[in-house]
Protein backbone atom coordinates (compact mmCIF):
# COMPACT_ATOMS: atom_id res chain seq x y z
CA UNK A 1 0.00 0.00 0.00
CA UNK A 2 2.78 2.05 1.18
CA UNK A 3 4.76 1.76 -2.11
CA UNK A 4 1.87 2.27 -4.04
CA UNK A 5 1.01 5.76 -2.70
CA UNK A 6 4.94 6.18 -3.30
CA UNK A 7 4.59 5.48 -6.92
CA UNK A 8 1.41 7.63 -7.50
CA UNK A 9 2.74 10.30 -5.70
CA UNK A 10 5.84 10.59 -7.31
CA UNK A 11 4.04 10.06 -10.71
CA UNK A 12 2.11 13.10 -9.81
CA UNK A 13 5.44 15.07 -8.80
CA UNK A 14 7.14 13.73 -12.13
CA UNK A 15 3.82 14.93 -14.28
CA UNK A 16 4.04 18.26 -12.57
CA UNK A 17 8.51 18.33 -13.89
CA UNK A 18 6.66 17.30 -17.11
CA UNK A 19 3.92 20.10 -17.29
CA UNK A 20 6.38 23.00 -16.67
CA UNK A 21 8.11 22.36 -19.73
CA UNK A 22 4.99 21.07 -21.47
CA UNK A 23 2.99 24.26 -20.80
CA UNK A 24 5.29 26.26 -23.05
CA UNK A 25 4.89 23.81 -25.74
CA UNK A 26 1.65 23.68 -25.66
CA UNK A 27 0.61 27.37 -25.97
CA UNK A 28 3.46 27.67 -28.36
CA UNK A 29 2.08 24.93 -31.06
CA UNK A 30 -1.65 26.45 -29.99
CA UNK A 31 -0.81 30.00 -31.18
CA UNK A 32 2.11 29.88 -33.82
CA UNK A 33 2.07 25.90 -35.18
CA UNK A 34 5.62 25.79 -34.24
CA UNK A 35 6.89 22.86 -32.47
CA UNK A 36 9.99 24.32 -30.43
CA UNK A 37 12.97 21.99 -30.30
CA UNK A 38 14.82 24.20 -28.02
CA UNK A 39 12.56 24.70 -25.51
CA UNK A 40 14.70 22.00 -23.40
CA UNK A 41 18.08 24.51 -23.91
CA UNK A 42 15.53 27.28 -22.39
CA UNK A 43 15.15 24.82 -19.26
CA UNK A 44 19.16 23.90 -19.33
CA UNK A 45 20.56 26.97 -19.53
CA UNK A 46 18.15 28.17 -16.30
CA UNK A 47 19.23 25.25 -14.46
CA UNK A 48 23.21 26.00 -15.41
CA UNK A 49 23.13 29.64 -14.34
CA UNK A 50 20.47 28.93 -11.36
CA UNK A 51 23.18 26.71 -9.87
CA UNK A 52 26.14 29.26 -10.63
CA UNK A 53 24.28 31.76 -8.53
CA UNK A 54 22.82 29.31 -5.76
CA UNK A 55 26.56 27.85 -5.69
CA UNK A 56 28.20 31.11 -5.04
CA UNK A 57 26.10 32.24 -2.21
CA UNK A 58 25.61 29.08 -0.11
CA UNK A 59 23.85 26.25 -1.78
CA UNK A 60 22.40 25.13 0.92
CA UNK A 61 20.07 27.72 2.21
CA UNK A 62 17.06 28.79 1.03
CA UNK A 63 17.28 32.20 0.25
CA UNK A 64 20.25 30.55 -2.46
CA UNK A 65 16.96 28.24 -3.44
CA UNK A 66 14.59 31.25 -3.81
CA UNK A 67 17.28 33.17 -5.92
CA UNK A 68 18.29 30.52 -8.36
CA UNK A 69 14.30 30.11 -8.97
CA UNK A 70 13.58 33.52 -9.73
CA UNK A 71 17.25 33.35 -11.37
CA UNK A 72 15.75 30.39 -13.95
CA UNK A 73 12.96 32.18 -14.78
CA UNK A 74 14.63 35.72 -16.00
CA UNK A 75 16.93 33.70 -18.00
CA UNK A 76 14.69 31.00 -19.26
CA UNK A 77 12.18 34.40 -20.50
CA UNK A 78 15.16 36.40 -21.51
CA UNK A 79 16.60 33.34 -23.86
CA UNK A 80 12.90 32.63 -24.87
CA UNK A 81 12.06 36.35 -25.73
CA UNK A 82 15.75 36.65 -28.21
CA UNK A 83 14.84 33.01 -29.73
CA UNK A 84 11.85 34.75 -30.58
CA UNK A 85 12.47 37.35 -31.44
CA UNK A 86 15.91 36.96 -33.73
CA UNK A 87 15.20 33.47 -35.17
CA UNK A 88 11.26 32.75 -35.22
CA UNK A 89 9.90 36.01 -35.89
CA UNK A 90 11.96 36.55 -39.65
CA UNK A 91 10.53 33.67 -40.42
CA UNK A 92 7.01 34.32 -39.66
CA UNK A 93 4.29 31.74 -41.52
CA UNK A 94 7.36 29.41 -42.56
CA UNK A 95 6.33 26.38 -40.24
CA UNK A 96 8.74 24.35 -41.62
CA UNK A 97 11.87 26.82 -41.48
CA UNK A 98 10.97 27.85 -38.38
CA UNK A 99 11.13 24.25 -36.51
CA UNK A 100 14.30 23.78 -38.21
CA UNK A 101 15.93 26.81 -37.09
CA UNK A 102 14.75 25.71 -33.11
CA UNK A 103 16.52 21.99 -33.92
CA UNK A 104 19.90 24.21 -34.62
CA UNK A 105 20.02 26.25 -31.95
CA UNK A 106 19.00 23.10 -29.71
CA UNK A 107 22.34 21.32 -30.90
CA UNK A 108 23.92 24.65 -30.90
CA UNK A 109 23.39 25.60 -27.53
CA UNK A 110 23.49 22.31 -25.83
CA UNK A 111 27.37 21.96 -27.83
CA UNK A 112 27.96 25.68 -26.15
CA UNK A 113 26.80 24.59 -22.88
CA UNK A 114 29.13 20.91 -23.14
CA UNK A 115 31.68 24.03 -24.10
CA UNK A 116 31.43 26.18 -21.06
CA UNK A 117 30.43 23.29 -18.46
CA UNK A 118 31.83 20.33 -19.87
CA UNK A 119 29.87 17.18 -20.64
CA UNK A 120 29.90 15.41 -17.34
CA UNK A 121 27.09 16.24 -15.32
CA UNK A 122 27.62 18.86 -11.87
CA UNK A 123 26.11 17.45 -8.87
CA UNK A 124 24.19 19.88 -7.22
CA UNK A 125 22.96 20.25 -3.58
CA UNK A 126 20.10 22.48 -2.03
CA UNK A 127 18.22 23.16 1.12
CA UNK A 128 18.64 19.84 3.27
CA UNK A 129 14.83 19.78 3.11
CA UNK A 130 14.56 18.85 -0.12
CA UNK A 131 16.16 15.36 0.44
CA UNK A 132 14.35 14.71 3.41
CA UNK A 133 11.06 13.12 3.42
CA UNK A 134 7.67 13.31 4.48
CA UNK A 135 5.31 9.99 5.38
CA UNK A 136 1.85 10.23 3.52
CA UNK A 137 -0.45 7.23 3.95
CA UNK A 138 2.85 5.55 5.27
CA UNK A 139 4.68 6.09 2.25
CA UNK A 140 8.02 8.48 3.21
CA UNK A 141 7.63 10.49 -0.13
CA UNK A 142 10.96 12.93 -0.86
CA UNK A 143 10.13 16.61 -0.63
CA UNK A 144 11.40 17.93 -3.74
CA UNK A 145 8.13 16.34 -5.22
CA UNK A 146 6.00 18.89 -3.31
CA UNK A 147 7.80 21.50 -4.59
CA UNK A 148 7.28 20.90 -7.80
CA UNK A 149 3.81 20.26 -7.53
CA UNK A 150 3.42 23.38 -6.33
CA UNK A 151 4.84 24.97 -8.56
CA UNK A 152 3.61 23.52 -11.43
CA UNK A 153 -0.08 24.12 -9.45
CA UNK A 154 0.77 27.77 -9.58
CA UNK A 155 1.59 27.90 -13.25
CA UNK A 156 -1.40 26.35 -13.87
CA UNK A 157 -3.65 28.57 -12.37
CA UNK A 158 -1.78 31.72 -13.26
CA UNK A 159 -2.07 30.69 -17.10
CA UNK A 160 -5.56 29.93 -16.72
CA UNK A 161 -6.40 33.19 -14.76
CA UNK A 162 -4.21 34.91 -17.57
CA UNK A 163 -5.93 33.67 -20.60
CA UNK A 164 -9.39 33.44 -19.06
CA UNK A 165 -9.51 37.16 -17.30
CA UNK A 166 -7.55 39.36 -18.76
CA UNK A 167 -8.34 41.31 -22.09
CA UNK A 168 -4.16 39.80 -23.43
CA UNK A 169 -5.38 36.18 -22.26
CA UNK A 170 -8.21 36.29 -24.53
CA UNK A 171 -6.37 37.57 -27.58
CA UNK A 172 -4.26 34.64 -26.96
CA UNK A 173 -7.84 32.12 -26.61
CA UNK A 174 -8.85 33.89 -29.85
CA UNK A 175 -5.67 33.31 -31.91
CA UNK A 176 -5.50 29.83 -30.62
CA UNK A 177 -9.23 29.14 -32.53
CA UNK A 178 -8.69 31.26 -35.33
CA UNK A 179 -5.67 33.36 -36.15
CA UNK A 180 -6.86 34.98 -39.64
CA UNK A 181 -9.93 36.19 -38.03
CA UNK A 182 -8.00 38.08 -35.20
CA UNK A 183 -6.09 39.57 -37.51
CA UNK A 184 -8.79 40.68 -39.30
CA UNK A 185 -9.86 42.18 -36.86
CA UNK A 186 -6.69 44.27 -36.57
CA UNK A 187 -5.04 42.45 -33.81
CA UNK A 188 -1.41 42.11 -34.18
CA UNK A 189 -0.59 38.59 -33.13
CA UNK A 190 2.97 38.62 -33.56
CA UNK A 191 3.29 40.66 -30.03
CA UNK A 192 1.42 37.87 -28.54
CA UNK A 193 4.27 35.38 -30.08
CA UNK A 194 6.64 37.12 -28.41
CA UNK A 195 4.88 36.82 -25.27
CA UNK A 196 4.17 33.21 -25.34
CA UNK A 197 7.45 32.67 -25.90
CA UNK A 198 8.69 34.34 -23.02
CA UNK A 199 6.26 32.55 -20.92
CA UNK A 200 6.92 29.34 -22.17
CA UNK A 201 10.60 30.37 -21.78
CA UNK A 202 10.14 31.38 -17.77
CA UNK A 203 8.22 28.17 -16.84
CA UNK A 204 11.10 26.06 -18.64
CA UNK A 205 13.74 28.17 -16.71
CA UNK A 206 11.89 27.50 -13.25
CA UNK A 207 11.20 23.73 -14.33
CA UNK A 208 15.21 23.93 -14.90
CA UNK A 209 16.51 24.80 -11.81
CA UNK A 210 13.37 22.34 -9.92
CA UNK A 211 14.48 19.44 -12.66
CA UNK A 212 18.10 19.66 -11.31
CA UNK A 213 17.02 19.76 -7.54
CA UNK A 214 14.94 16.49 -8.86
CA UNK A 215 17.58 14.53 -10.70
CA UNK A 216 20.52 15.88 -8.41
CA UNK A 217 22.44 17.70 -11.12
CA UNK A 218 22.90 19.94 -14.00
CA UNK A 219 24.08 18.69 -17.79
CA UNK A 220 24.05 19.93 -20.94
CA UNK A 221 21.69 17.54 -21.82
CA UNK A 222 19.15 17.68 -19.39
CA UNK A 223 16.41 19.95 -20.91
CA UNK A 224 16.51 17.91 -24.04
CA UNK A 225 15.52 14.41 -22.38
CA UNK A 226 12.89 16.26 -20.20
CA UNK A 227 11.67 17.70 -23.89
CA UNK A 228 11.12 14.31 -25.30
CA UNK A 229 8.32 13.73 -22.79
CA UNK A 230 7.34 16.80 -22.75
CA UNK A 231 6.63 16.25 -26.22
CA UNK A 232 4.51 12.60 -26.01
CA UNK A 233 2.60 14.88 -23.07
CA UNK A 234 1.53 17.99 -25.54
CA UNK A 235 0.69 15.33 -28.03
CA UNK A 236 -1.28 13.14 -25.80
CA UNK A 237 -3.17 15.96 -24.29
CA UNK A 238 -3.61 17.48 -27.69
CA UNK A 239 -1.32 19.63 -29.19
CA UNK A 240 -2.58 23.47 -28.34
CA UNK A 241 -4.40 22.64 -25.35
CA UNK A 242 -3.19 23.73 -21.80
CA UNK A 243 -5.42 21.79 -20.00
CA UNK A 244 -4.84 18.38 -22.07
CA UNK A 245 -1.19 19.05 -21.46
CA UNK A 246 -1.80 18.96 -17.60
CA UNK A 247 -4.01 16.05 -17.93
CA UNK A 248 -1.37 14.33 -19.87
CA UNK A 249 1.52 15.23 -17.78
CA UNK A 250 0.32 13.63 -14.89
CA UNK A 251 -1.16 10.49 -16.70
CA UNK A 252 2.22 9.97 -18.29
CA UNK A 253 3.90 10.34 -15.46
CA UNK A 254 2.42 7.96 -13.38
CA UNK A 255 1.79 5.23 -15.74
CA UNK A 256 5.67 5.80 -16.34
CA UNK A 257 6.50 4.94 -12.59
CA UNK A 258 3.64 2.64 -12.33
CA UNK A 259 5.37 0.37 -15.03
CA UNK A 260 9.18 1.34 -13.60
CA UNK A 261 8.12 0.15 -10.44
CA UNK A 262 5.90 -3.02 -11.27
CA UNK A 263 7.10 -4.19 -15.04
CA UNK A 264 10.88 -4.09 -14.13
CA UNK A 265 11.71 -0.59 -15.22
CA UNK A 266 10.10 -0.39 -18.52
CA UNK A 267 8.34 3.16 -17.90
CA UNK A 268 10.47 4.76 -20.81
CA UNK A 269 8.89 2.03 -23.27
CA UNK A 270 5.01 2.32 -21.79
CA UNK A 271 5.04 6.07 -22.45
CA UNK A 272 6.39 5.43 -26.26
CA UNK A 273 3.15 2.74 -26.44
CA UNK A 274 1.28 5.29 -24.73
CA UNK A 275 1.74 7.67 -27.47
CA UNK A 276 1.72 5.27 -30.47
CA UNK A 277 -1.90 4.08 -29.29
CA UNK A 278 -3.12 7.83 -28.57
CA UNK A 279 -2.06 8.35 -31.83
CA UNK A 280 -3.58 5.21 -33.87
CA UNK A 281 -7.08 5.55 -32.03
CA UNK A 282 -7.37 9.40 -30.82
CA UNK A 283 -4.99 11.27 -33.03
CA UNK A 284 -5.94 14.90 -32.28
CA UNK A 285 -5.24 13.60 -28.41
CA UNK A 286 -7.23 14.34 -25.01
CA UNK A 287 -8.16 17.16 -25.52
CA UNK A 288 -6.61 18.13 -28.94
CA UNK A 289 -9.24 20.13 -31.56
CA UNK A 290 -10.70 18.45 -34.37
CA UNK A 291 -9.32 18.82 -37.78
CA UNK A 292 -11.28 21.66 -38.76
CA UNK B 1 -27.55 62.98 -37.64
CA UNK B 2 -25.60 62.61 -40.90
CA UNK B 3 -22.94 59.90 -40.88
CA UNK B 4 -19.68 60.74 -42.11
CA UNK B 5 -19.20 59.32 -45.26
CA UNK B 6 -16.54 56.04 -45.29
CA UNK B 7 -13.25 55.98 -47.53
CA UNK B 8 -13.67 55.05 -51.10
CA UNK B 9 -12.01 51.79 -52.18
CA UNK B 10 -10.06 51.75 -55.17
CA UNK B 11 -9.03 48.53 -57.07
CA UNK B 12 -6.85 49.55 -60.14
CA UNK B 13 -5.84 47.03 -62.30
CA UNK B 14 -4.98 44.16 -59.74
CA UNK B 15 -3.32 41.08 -61.04
CA UNK B 16 -2.39 37.71 -59.39
CA UNK B 17 0.31 35.59 -60.73
CA UNK B 18 0.72 32.12 -58.49
CA UNK B 19 3.19 29.55 -60.15
CA UNK B 20 2.47 30.71 -63.76
CA UNK B 21 -1.46 30.28 -63.30
CA UNK B 22 -3.97 33.74 -63.60
CA UNK B 23 -6.02 34.42 -60.69
CA UNK B 24 -6.49 37.43 -60.90
CA UNK B 25 -5.91 39.56 -64.30
CA UNK B 26 -6.52 43.58 -64.47
CA UNK B 27 -9.35 43.70 -61.70
CA UNK B 28 -10.78 47.62 -61.68
CA UNK B 29 -12.75 47.82 -58.93
CA UNK B 30 -14.30 51.63 -58.10
CA UNK B 31 -16.77 51.27 -54.89
CA UNK B 32 -18.17 54.00 -53.90
CA UNK B 33 -18.43 55.25 -50.52
CA UNK B 34 -21.49 54.06 -48.64
CA UNK B 35 -23.06 51.74 -51.42
CA UNK B 36 -23.96 48.20 -51.46
CA UNK B 37 -22.29 46.27 -54.16
CA UNK B 38 -22.22 42.65 -54.76
CA UNK B 39 -19.60 40.18 -56.16
CA UNK B 40 -21.17 37.04 -58.26
CA UNK B 41 -19.50 34.62 -60.78
CA UNK B 42 -18.80 30.95 -61.05
CA UNK B 43 -16.55 28.94 -58.61
CA UNK B 44 -13.09 29.85 -59.61
CA UNK B 45 -13.70 33.09 -60.51
CA UNK B 46 -11.54 35.07 -58.52
CA UNK B 47 -14.18 36.44 -56.00
CA UNK B 48 -12.49 35.03 -52.87
CA UNK B 49 -9.00 35.84 -53.92
CA UNK B 50 -10.19 39.73 -54.75
CA UNK B 51 -11.29 39.63 -51.12
CA UNK B 52 -7.95 38.36 -49.71
CA UNK B 53 -6.28 41.01 -51.94
CA UNK B 54 -8.57 43.66 -50.88
CA UNK B 55 -8.08 42.65 -46.95
CA UNK B 56 -4.45 41.57 -47.67
CA UNK B 57 -4.26 37.90 -46.86
CA UNK B 58 -2.50 38.06 -50.21
CA UNK B 59 -0.86 40.45 -51.97
CA UNK B 60 -1.24 41.23 -55.75
CA UNK B 61 1.33 40.91 -58.72
CA UNK B 62 0.54 43.74 -60.20
CA UNK B 63 -2.12 46.94 -59.61
CA UNK B 64 -3.29 48.68 -56.55
CA UNK B 65 -5.22 49.15 -53.79
CA UNK B 66 -6.31 52.25 -52.20
CA UNK B 67 -8.64 53.72 -49.37
CA UNK B 68 -9.02 56.96 -48.55
CA UNK B 69 -6.55 57.92 -51.54
CA UNK B 70 -3.88 55.82 -49.41
CA UNK B 71 -2.50 53.58 -51.48
CA UNK B 72 -2.91 50.55 -48.77
CA UNK B 73 -1.59 47.84 -51.39
CA UNK B 74 1.55 46.63 -48.90
CA UNK B 75 -0.32 46.98 -45.62
CA UNK B 76 -0.45 44.63 -43.42
CA UNK B 77 -4.44 43.07 -42.68
CA UNK B 78 -4.21 44.38 -39.18
CA UNK B 79 -2.66 48.01 -40.36
CA UNK B 80 -5.83 47.37 -42.70
CA UNK B 81 -8.34 46.41 -39.89
CA UNK B 82 -7.16 49.82 -37.96
CA UNK B 83 -7.99 52.00 -41.50
CA UNK B 84 -11.63 50.70 -40.98
CA UNK B 85 -11.73 47.49 -43.32
CA UNK B 86 -13.20 44.81 -41.77
CA UNK B 87 -13.84 41.31 -43.50
CA UNK B 88 -15.65 38.23 -42.41
CA UNK B 89 -14.21 34.35 -44.50
CA UNK B 90 -16.02 31.78 -46.10
CA UNK B 91 -14.94 28.87 -44.16
CA UNK B 92 -15.20 30.12 -40.53
CA UNK B 93 -14.88 34.17 -38.72
CA UNK B 94 -15.49 32.93 -35.03
CA UNK B 95 -13.87 31.82 -32.52
CA UNK B 96 -15.76 28.31 -31.41
CA UNK B 97 -13.97 28.21 -27.79
CA UNK B 98 -15.15 31.71 -26.86
CA UNK B 99 -18.28 32.47 -25.48
CA UNK B 100 -20.51 34.59 -28.20
CA UNK B 101 -19.77 37.71 -25.78
CA UNK B 102 -16.27 37.23 -26.13
CA UNK B 103 -16.25 36.82 -30.15
CA UNK B 104 -17.53 40.66 -29.99
CA UNK B 105 -15.45 41.73 -26.86
CA UNK B 106 -12.30 40.58 -29.23
CA UNK B 107 -13.10 42.70 -32.00
CA UNK B 108 -14.98 45.79 -29.76
CA UNK B 109 -11.68 46.24 -27.51
CA UNK B 110 -9.34 46.31 -30.68
CA UNK B 111 -10.97 49.84 -31.73
CA UNK B 112 -11.11 51.04 -27.83
CA UNK B 113 -7.72 50.27 -26.82
CA UNK B 114 -5.95 48.18 -24.07
CA UNK B 115 -5.30 45.06 -26.39
CA UNK B 116 -2.16 44.39 -24.82
CA UNK B 117 -2.78 45.03 -21.24
CA UNK B 118 -1.81 42.06 -19.17
CA UNK B 119 -3.00 43.62 -16.06
CA UNK B 120 -6.42 44.80 -17.51
CA UNK B 121 -9.38 42.42 -16.94
CA UNK B 122 -12.33 43.01 -18.83
CA UNK B 123 -15.11 44.28 -16.68
CA UNK B 124 -18.71 44.20 -16.99
CA UNK B 125 -19.17 47.74 -17.37
CA UNK B 126 -16.31 48.19 -19.49
CA UNK B 127 -17.16 50.32 -23.16
CA UNK B 128 -15.95 47.47 -24.66
CA UNK B 129 -18.29 45.17 -22.93
CA UNK B 130 -21.06 47.61 -23.55
CA UNK B 131 -20.70 47.59 -27.44
CA UNK B 132 -20.14 43.95 -27.70
CA UNK B 133 -24.01 43.51 -25.59
CA UNK B 134 -25.17 46.23 -27.67
CA UNK B 135 -24.25 44.37 -30.89
CA UNK B 136 -25.37 41.30 -29.62
CA UNK B 137 -28.55 42.68 -28.69
CA UNK B 138 -29.15 44.32 -32.46
CA UNK B 139 -28.41 41.15 -34.19
CA UNK B 140 -30.83 39.28 -31.68
CA UNK B 141 -28.32 37.35 -29.97
CA UNK B 142 -28.04 38.81 -27.04
CA UNK B 143 -29.83 35.91 -25.39
CA UNK B 144 -26.82 33.25 -26.22
CA UNK B 145 -23.99 35.88 -25.11
CA UNK B 146 -22.62 33.50 -22.46
CA UNK B 147 -22.99 29.78 -24.71
CA UNK B 148 -20.07 28.83 -26.50
CA UNK B 149 -19.72 29.87 -30.16
CA UNK B 150 -18.78 26.83 -31.13
CA UNK B 151 -22.28 25.54 -29.67
CA UNK B 152 -24.99 27.58 -31.42
CA UNK B 153 -26.56 27.69 -34.83
CA UNK B 154 -25.88 27.77 -38.08
CA UNK B 155 -27.88 31.07 -38.58
CA UNK B 156 -26.67 32.52 -35.32
CA UNK B 157 -23.17 31.93 -36.12
CA UNK B 158 -23.95 34.24 -39.19
CA UNK B 159 -25.31 36.46 -37.27
CA UNK B 160 -22.38 36.48 -34.46
CA UNK B 161 -20.14 37.36 -37.57
CA UNK B 162 -22.20 40.28 -38.09
CA UNK B 163 -22.24 41.46 -34.46
CA UNK B 164 -18.69 41.23 -34.45
CA UNK B 165 -18.45 43.60 -37.51
CA UNK B 166 -20.88 46.05 -35.66
CA UNK B 167 -18.66 46.21 -32.52
CA UNK B 168 -15.97 47.20 -34.65
CA UNK B 169 -14.99 50.90 -36.24
CA UNK B 170 -14.96 49.32 -39.54
CA UNK B 171 -16.19 51.45 -42.56
CA UNK B 172 -15.97 48.95 -45.21
CA UNK B 173 -17.13 45.53 -44.80
CA UNK B 174 -16.31 42.17 -47.12
CA UNK B 175 -18.87 39.40 -46.41
CA UNK B 176 -17.30 36.35 -48.41
CA UNK B 177 -20.39 34.49 -48.76
CA UNK B 178 -22.63 35.81 -45.39
CA UNK B 179 -25.69 33.37 -45.93
CA UNK B 180 -23.65 30.36 -47.16
CA UNK B 181 -25.70 27.10 -45.68
CA UNK B 182 -28.40 29.36 -44.11
CA UNK B 183 -31.66 28.06 -44.08
CA UNK B 184 -34.47 30.32 -46.65
CA UNK B 185 -36.12 30.95 -43.20
CA UNK B 186 -33.69 32.42 -42.11
CA UNK B 187 -31.83 35.02 -44.54
CA UNK B 188 -34.23 37.28 -44.30
CA UNK B 189 -33.47 37.74 -41.04
CA UNK B 190 -29.85 38.06 -42.21
CA UNK B 191 -30.42 40.33 -45.07
CA UNK B 192 -31.67 42.40 -42.32
CA UNK B 193 -28.91 42.16 -40.39
CA UNK B 194 -26.81 43.39 -43.08
CA UNK B 195 -28.63 46.45 -43.98
CA UNK B 196 -27.85 46.81 -40.17
CA UNK B 197 -24.07 46.89 -40.77
CA UNK B 198 -25.01 49.37 -43.96
CA UNK B 199 -26.62 51.56 -41.12
CA UNK B 200 -27.28 53.54 -44.16
CA UNK B 201 -24.64 54.10 -45.88
CA UNK B 202 -22.12 54.89 -42.55
CA UNK B 203 -20.32 51.89 -43.87
CA UNK B 204 -20.03 50.14 -47.71
CA UNK B 205 -20.61 46.66 -47.56
CA UNK B 206 -19.04 44.34 -50.64
CA UNK B 207 -20.34 40.65 -50.17
CA UNK B 208 -19.88 37.73 -52.32
CA UNK B 209 -22.68 35.89 -52.11
CA UNK B 210 -24.65 32.91 -53.81
CA UNK B 211 -28.04 33.52 -53.09
CA UNK B 212 -28.41 35.48 -56.81
CA UNK B 213 -32.15 36.59 -55.74
CA UNK B 214 -31.42 37.74 -52.48
CA UNK B 215 -28.82 39.70 -53.42
CA UNK B 216 -29.92 41.89 -56.42
CA UNK B 217 -32.70 43.10 -54.43
CA UNK B 218 -30.47 44.06 -51.56
CA UNK B 219 -27.31 45.81 -53.65
CA UNK B 220 -26.71 49.05 -55.35
CA UNK B 221 -24.09 47.39 -57.91
CA UNK B 222 -23.20 44.14 -58.89
CA UNK B 223 -19.90 43.20 -60.09
CA UNK B 224 -19.85 39.78 -62.11
CA UNK B 225 -16.34 38.23 -62.35
CA UNK B 226 -15.24 35.34 -64.70
CA UNK B 227 -12.26 33.86 -64.58
CA UNK B 228 -9.85 36.41 -62.88
CA UNK B 229 -11.33 39.44 -63.95
CA UNK B 230 -14.68 41.57 -63.78
CA UNK B 231 -16.70 41.06 -66.61
CA UNK B 232 -19.05 43.76 -65.99
CA UNK B 233 -20.14 46.02 -62.92
CA UNK B 234 -23.46 47.68 -62.85
CA UNK B 235 -27.01 48.08 -61.30
CA UNK B 236 -28.99 44.84 -60.83
CA UNK B 237 -31.31 45.12 -63.19
CA UNK B 238 -28.63 46.08 -65.86
CA UNK B 239 -26.81 43.31 -65.05
CA UNK B 240 -29.67 40.52 -65.19
CA UNK B 241 -30.46 42.27 -68.82
CA UNK B 242 -26.16 42.21 -70.25
CA UNK B 243 -26.53 39.58 -72.84
CA UNK B 244 -22.75 39.00 -72.06
CA UNK B 245 -23.54 38.37 -68.34
CA UNK B 246 -25.77 35.98 -69.32
CA UNK B 247 -24.09 34.44 -71.71
CA UNK B 248 -20.96 33.66 -69.25
CA UNK B 249 -22.46 32.92 -66.08
CA UNK B 250 -26.39 33.93 -65.36
CA UNK B 251 -26.85 31.76 -68.72
CA UNK B 252 -25.36 28.57 -66.74
CA UNK B 253 -28.02 28.57 -64.18
CA UNK B 254 -31.24 29.07 -66.48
Amino acid sequence: MSTLVLVLVTGVGLGALYFLVASGLSLIYGLMHVLNFAHGVFLTLGAFLGWEVASRIGATGWPAFLLSILVGGLVGTAFATVTELALIRPLYERHIEQVLVTVGLAFAAVALFEGIWGSDPIFITGPAWLDETTTLLGARIPNVYFVLMIAATALLASLVVFLRYTRYGMIIRAGVENRAMVTALGIDVKKSFTLVFAIGGSAAGVGGVLAAHYTGYVSAHLGQTLLIFAFIVTVIGGLGSLSGAAIASVLVAVLQQLANYYLGGTGDLIVVVALAVVLLVRPRGLLGRRPA
Amino acid sequence: MSAPTPPALHVDGIGLTIGGATILDGVDLHVEPGTKIGVIGPNGAGKTTLFNVISGVMRPTAGTVTLGGTDITRMSVPARARAGLGRTFQTSSYFPRLSVLENVRVAAQVSRGGNYSLLHFPRRDDPATEAAHAALHEVGLAHRADAMAGDISHGDKRKLEIATLLATDTRIVLLDEPMAGVGSGDVNGLVDRIRDLHDGGRRTVLMVEHHIDVLLGLVDKVAVMYSGSILAFDEPQRIMDDPVVQRAYLGTAA
